[in-house]
């Protein structure tokens, strides 16, 4: 895996200046208005023997093979469970991990193979939003530093400018800016998350990887930053990778959404699709389990697909298709083949032999028509 | 809604022998307070609930509002020493405010047991899982032999849906995943056959598909059991699918309550009109913008004059003159909802609800 690194790393842009050479290779390639390509993305973590040599015996595939674009301007939504590598896909995009392989293009430059200091240019076009935003802020740092500190990183401001510059990202993301003297510890956990914001906001990012946002905030404060993030991309024109485990608010930002399993995307579309008409299997018992405010309203209870069992582990993934072991539709192809992403309808793909919408079965694996009939 | 609150008599003697009628739980004008350094932190305040056995009641609330404290206290969690309860909680006729810890430890995990949020922080990463289940039984069976112990912590595990329990009963928790701690857990709890059963969020921390199971086990295990339970927790889906009855707390006061169907489809609190909007749902408008309740939970050391949620309420305007800031409105039934109670000055929620809030609070 290192190898294909080296090899990806010495055809790209060894040069100083690799803000200029990598928008040059913009005009050639890259759909107008993507903004970020991905493409196969890796990332395999070894898994070390105890003892003295620590050697590897394992790999955690993490991501393993994740191909999606994000528009300019535009949001996708990553959705999944916990270990199905959302988080780390997030991560990579933002280089905080290496990727193992693959190419992440953004605006036609890819990043995988960049330097920590060859990336200098990109962090301020890629920012990220933590999840936590108890642990995501030094407790020893004021505001007005946390936030400054990127301007101040990428010589955004003059010295003399820092402070009001601060004080008027503060206004944006709806705090009061005379509090850039405080220290994290006397906001709310809202305020926090309004002070990640404004310090992902800074450097003016065209992308921002927000990773669970809102999951640690109170129900009521959830909205209010949904908000918040929703005016700003308007505002800004900022493009989201919104990664969270909580399909309706997924839903509710993101008019396009990648459902992972296992370090794959198992299901891609718009999100009316993806939610009213989803034809992978696991899709369509994510979107089961959620408990429903409406139905209970009614008085009725929704049928649920009920998945037996855990996720298996990532270093010893299923043969074939990577859901079989939980899946109602398996037979003999999905633990042979695995399947590729098939196209159901423009724009919606989804990784499944059998895929077809609830309620409707498919009887011949897709692509296998003829030799069935 | 089976039981109504209805004011216990204040003269009545708290040893009084066991009332045939009454609910299993009985939680009377319960108030929590914790004295710290800042002043006195005003946890839980004239809190009134009853559960039967068989039933299931939701609490619903954010962080600060007073739900898990409240549930410490009728399992006697709280620490004497820093925490001042006065009220009366009756637990299957015994009251338990007050009550010597060498009976309350008869009482606790026999009678009643909880489910905590975090399994893998209330689980011993010291000891195996089947250990830990068995102690919670040894503790009320002394003369059990370990051989006994062991079996029922496999019976147990068994019963909670753990594959492989007679191996799996000697893994570490570590060696289980979230969702089979939380199974281990649950296990541990009705190792005793508890009457009543607190679930303290016990799916925030997991994820959906796992959640539905962990929900279904509950639910399968108090049809066995026929326990009363009460689920804690932020998300009203969550109380949708599990409670027959709901009680919403804010800032350390019960503030709506009444039966499930009624609350969520006919609310008559501003608190709990915003806790609905503010939650987007898998068939709303994604195109519309999500109403937040503005501001932020109220302090518990100084919490607002007159209704706690005032400052965050967006419908003061139907209220006459500053009452809300001034007066405290009383938990009451408005006329022709007996069994549903709300803590608000607005004189007809329901137009308010009609005209203001709509679309939201309409039932699709």
């Amino acid at each position: 895996m290192s190898a294909t690194r080296a090899v990806t790393g010495s055809t790209a842009v060894t040069s100083d200046d690799v803000q200029e050479s990598g928008r040059a290779e913009t005009n050639g390639a890259g759909t107008p208005e993507a903004l970020l390509e991905v493409k196969d993305l890796v990332k395999h973590f070894p898994v070390k023997s105890s003892g003295l040599f620590r050697r590897t015996i394992g790999q955690v595939q993490a991501v393993d093979g994740v191909t999606f674009t994000v528009n300019r301007g535009a949001s996708l939504g990553l959705v999944g469970e916990s270990g199905c590598g959302k988080s780390t896909t997030g991560r990579l995009i933002t280089k905080l991990h290496e990727p193992t392989s693959g190419q992440m293009l953004f605006e036609g430059a890819d990043l995988a193979p960049l330097s920590g200091r060859q990336m200098l240019p990109y962090r301020r076009e890629v920012q990220i939003i933590f999840q936590d935003p108890y642990s995501s802020l030094n407790p020893r740092h004021t505001v007005g530093t946390i936030v400054g500190t990127p301007l101040r990183v990428h010589n955004m401001v003059p010295k003399n400018q820092m402070i009001p510059r601060v004080q008027e990202l503060l206004e944006f993301v709806g705090l009061n800016p005379e509090h850039y003297n405080r220290y994290p510890n006397e906001f709310s956990g809202g305020q926090r998350q309004r002070i990640g914001i404004a310090r992902a906001l800074a450097l003016q990012p065209k992308l921002m990887v927000a990773d669970e946002p809102v999951s640690a905030l109170d129900v009521s404060i959830q909205a209010q930053v949904i908000n918040l993030m929703q005016d700003l991309q308007k505002e800004f024109g900022i493009a989201f990778l919104f990664i969270a485990h909580d399909l309706a608010v997924v839903r509710h930002f993101c008019p396009e959404i990648a459902v992972m399993y296992l370090g794959k995307i198992v299901e891609i579309g718009p999100r009316e699709t993806i939610y009213k008409q989803p034809h992978h299997p696991y899709t369509q018992a994510l979107l089961s389990a959620v408990p429903d405010i409406a139905q209970a309203k009614l008085g009725g209870r929704h049928e649920r697909i009920m998945l037996q069992g855990d996720v298996p582990s990532p270093v010893n993934p299923p043969s074939g298709c990577r859901f079989r072991t939980r899946c109602w539709k398996a037979q003999d192809i999905c633990a042979k083949e695995e399947p590729p992403l098939f196209q159901i309808a423009p724009g919606h793909q989804a990784a499944c032999h059998f895929a077809a919408p609830l309620g409707e079965e498919r009887t011949t694996p897709i692509g296998h028509e003829r030799v069935g009939a | 809604m089976t039981t109504s609150l209805q004011t216990e008599d204040a003269t009545r003697p708290v040893t009084e022998p066991e009332d045939r009628n009454e609910p299993f739980l009985v939680v009377d004008d319960l108030t929590v307070k914790f004295p710290t350094f800042d002043g006195i932190v005003n946890a839980v305040s004239g809190l009134s609930y009853s559960v039967g056995l068989g039933e299931t009641l939701g609490i619903v609330g954010e962080s600060g509002s007073g739900k898990s404290v409240s549930s410490m206290a009728v399992m006697g969690l709280h620490d004497t020493k820093n925490a001042r309860i006065t009220g009366s909680i009756r637990l299957g006729g015994t009251e338990v405010v007050g009550l010597e810890e060498s009976k309350m430890r008869r009482l606790r995990g026999n009678e009643a047991a909880m489910i905590f949020q975090d399994a893998l922080t209330a689980l011993h990463p010291f000891y195996p899982v089947g250990v830990q289940i068995g102690e919670s039984y040894s503790a009320h069976h002394n003369r059990a032999s370990g051989d006994t112990v062991r079996k029922k912590a496999i019976e147990m595990l068994e019963r909670v849906g753990i594959p492989q329990p007679d191996r799996r009963v000697d893994d570490y928790p570590h060696q289980f995943s979230g969702g089979m701690r939380q199974r281990a857990m649950i296990a541990m709890s009705l190792s005793n056959d508890p009457k009543l059963l607190i679930a303290d969020e016990p799916t925030t921390a997991l994820d959906v598909t796992v959640q539905a199971q962990i929900l279904d086990l509950l639910q399968e295990l108090q049809r066995d059991f026929g326990s009363a339970v009460i689920i804690i927790t932020h998300d009203l889906g969550v109380v949708a699918e599990m409670a027959d009855d709901v009680l919403v707390m804010y800032g350390g006061r019960a503030v709506e309550y009444g039966t499930c169907k009624k609350i969520l489809s006919d609310p008559l609190m501003p608190y709990t009109w915003g806790l609905l909007e503010s939650v987007p749902e898998l068939d709303s408008d994604p195109t519309q913008r999500l109403l937040p309740i503005p501001g932020t939970p109220p302090s518990l050391l100084s919490p607002p004059s007159g209704c706690a949620f005032h400052p965050r309420c967006r419908f003061r305007d139907h209220v006459p003159g500053d009452l809300c800031e001034r007066e405290l409105p009383e938990l009451l039934a408005p006329p022709g909802h007996p069994d549903h109670l709300k803590r608000c000055h607005i004189k007809d929620p329901q137009a308010v609800l009609r005209t203001d809030v709509e679309p939201v609070g309409e039932i699709r």
